[in-house]
């Protein structure tokens, strides 16, 4: 097991940067997920740690070592792939032992710990089939058993989980989370699910076009982020954004909605800024302000009301049992809001 | 019309001309030269039955042997180096390179040159007076006297070997570069992750999941050189002393120019069993592997 740090990293296509300088400091043991919409060069840094592509730049260390020039072999690392990646031709004992054999690891070596890593995956019964003869979520833990018998200072995902269905995904998710917490090795993990992220990590790296937004812990980042990206990326469903012109009497926003301001915030009057309320910071109150209903959806646990405050499209979720209807007007209370800036997206409260 | 509303009806006319087809150029030519294998048929004069005669002659004639060696000889040699070259050319096209899709078509060349240019082409470069290739070997100094490629028995088997090697290729390397692209790159990566060495990747990965199309490409490229005709019909007729006869050649030899239709068909006919068990080796020997029958696929 070892830390990874990754100091200034860049990586150009030919002459188009992907991968904007980025430094993340990843501790022994940690799990933690890279998550970004598609595009933003999360896949790109994990596969330069893997040494599946070259650094444009910067530094990357596995433990003390500085492995930029690494060969991927060397750097005791094991892989998931998106697609598994599993060798059609070789059973499953042989897609996890190839591995053990390339590195001259005895017959013994090679059937024990095969062995061990089947029993923890549920796979022992299958050790004989062909991945053509497997479930996705049985290929997905050859390919994770793949990984483990080597244990490798560090685990890579790329993407594992968004070829099953929805179900086994939330299983799987589960399954990865508790093989972490028995293994204990320091894990990155690539996904454009923030579920997933939340929902897995220890420390979370949110990503956007090749740069890094923003790190934290999955309640960090829910609690405090800084930019309307994180703002909007983390949380489902998402942020609500109306903009408005800052006031002493508060946030004015279109049609005279006037939305309270957080407390003690220094900007001067008739700035334009950004509100944000998560939905579940909505309340149905009467001194909240009027909301036209489009949509209700009850889900049992709780009611997703999709409505227009001041024009904007606002998405509540409500615990109470209402029964609203499509055009009627409700009125509903921020109970938590947060201040960006327009123009930088940055966060101003 | 009613008759043509019936499926099955109409689905037998859509085939007939395929079957008339088939019948009137593959079995009817087949047949009749099986039968014609059995008889004493002349050029001129309807054969009679005479069993197995035809074959037992041809089993203590020299010259038939002869070309049964030279047939095995040829086709064994210049598979293996088709299967060689044609590997190692779509292992280099499959990579980067500048020109791909050029270069690509380029190789292609060689195949879809009619082979009686090709070998005129070859003729020439082999010729005793005038060769390219003696000229250059002898401008280098690596030697002092002009091959006689197609006069001694052994060059002139060499020099049809690497005449049909040049034409066959291309039809191996396109077919397994089209294989090798069908394999994913994530496999190699995961490999590499693996610990594996390029010869290891090519050894594990690139070798297995290509045999499937090895066998398809290897089985053709053998009946194609087992029944060849033209290269050697035109580079060599057969000779130096029957040194280059193949089945084929001498089958036509005999039939045609020599008048013996009965003994060539035989001839002819006699290469049916060695075309059969190539195409059942290649059928249960390589083809099948149960990793490829897929049992439930997701």
């Amino acid at each position: 097991m070892a830390a990874v740090t990754l100091n200034q990293v860049r990586k150009s296509f030919g002459s188009t940067p992907v991968v904007h300088g980025v430094d993340i400091s990843i501790d022994d043991g940690e799990f933690c997920v890279l998550v970004g919409p598609s595009g933003c060069g999360k896949s790109t840094l994990l596969r330069m740690i893997a040494g599946l592509e070259e650094a444009s730049g910067g530094e990357m260390r596995i433990g003390a070592r500085v492995v930029n020039d690494v060969a991927p072999k060397e750097r005791d690392i094991a892989m998931v792939f998106q697609n598994y990646a599993l060798y059609p031709h070789m059973t499953v004992f042989d897609n996890m032992a190839f591995s053990l054999k390339l590195a001259h690891a005895s017959r013994e070596e090679i059937r024990q710990r095969v062995d061990e890593a089947a029993r923890i995956l549920g796979l022992t019964e299958y050790l004989g089939r062909f991945p053509r003869q497997l479930s996705g979520g049985q290929r997905q833990r050859v390919a994770m058993g793949r990984a483990i018998v080597r244990k490798p200072q560090v685990f890579l995902f790329d993407e594992p989980l968004s070829n099953l269905d929805a179900k086994l995904r939330v299983q799987m998710r589960t399954e990865i989370k508790a093989l972490h917490q028995r293994l204990k090795t320091t894990s990155i993990y690539v996904t454009h699910d923030q579920i997933e992220a939340m929902t897995m990590a220890d420390k979370i790296v949110v990503m956007n076009g090749g740069k890094v937004e923003q790190i934290g812990t999955p309640l960090e980042l829910y609690d405090d982020p800084d930019n309307l990206f994180v703002a909007g990326f983390i949380g489902s469903p998402a942020m609500n954004f109306i903009p408005g012109k800052f006031t002493a009497g508060g946030i004015v926003a279109a049609g005279n909605v006037t939305l309270s301001a957080p407390a003690g915030v220094p900007l001067e009057s008739g700035r334009e800024v950004i509100v944000g309320v998560r939905p579940e910071h909505l309340m149905v109150s009467d001194a909240g302000l009027p909301a036209e209903v489009v949509v209700v959806e009850p889900t049992g646990a709780d009611t997703q009301i999709y409505c227009r405050i001041a024009g904007v499209d606002v998405t509540a979720v409500v615990r109470e049992r209402h029964t609203f209807r499509p055009g009627e007007t409700v009125r509903l209370a921020p109970q938590l809001t947060f201040l960006f800036d327009p123009a930088s997206g940055q966060r101003l409260a | 019309m009613r008759f043509f509303d019936n499926r099955n009806t109409l689905g037998r006319v859509f085939m007939l001309p395929a079957g008339v087809l088939l019948l009137l150029f593959l079995t009817y030519p087949l047949g009749l030269g099986t039968w014609l294998g059995f008889t004493d048929a002349k050029i001129g004069r309807a054969g009679e039955w005479v069993g197995l005669d035809n074959f037992q002659f041809l089993f203590g004639d020299s010259v038939a042997r002869l070309s049964l060696f030279n047939t095995l000889f040829y086709t064994v040699v210049a598979s293996i180096g088709k299967f060689a070259l044609g590997l190692w050319l779509a292992l280099l096209l499959n990579r980067h390179i500048p020109f791909k899709s050029f270069v690509r078509a380029v190789v292609l060349l060689p195949f879809i040159v009619p082979t009686a240019l090709s070998a005129i082409a070859f003729w020439w470069l082999y010729d005793t007076q005038f060769s390219v290739l003696s000229w250059a070997l002898t401008r280098m100094g690596l030697i002092d006297q002009y091959i006689d490629f197609l006069g001694d028995p052994w060059a002139a088997r060499f020099a049809t070997i690497a005449a049909n090697i040049w034409r066959g290729v291309p039809f191996v390397a396109i077919t397994l570069l089209a294989g090798l692209q069908t394999i994913s790159p994530s496999l190699y990566e995961a490999a590499s992750l693996d610990g594996a060495s390029e010869w290891q990747k090519f050894w594990y990965v690139t070798l297995p999941m290509l045999t499937p199309i090895i066998a398809v490409v290897m089985t053709f490229s053998v009946l194609f050189t087992f029944t060849d005709f033209q290269l050697i019909y035109v580079l060599t007729r057969g000779g130096p002393l029957n040194a280059t006869h193949l089945m084929a050649t001498l089958s036509f030899q005999r039939a045609i120019p020599g008048g013996a239709l009965g003994e060539g068909a035989a001839l002819a006919t006699a290469m049916v069993p060695f075309l059969l068990a190539a195409i059942l080796f290649s059928y249960f020997g390589l083809q099948r592997r149960a990793w490829q029958q897929g049992g439930n696929d997701k």
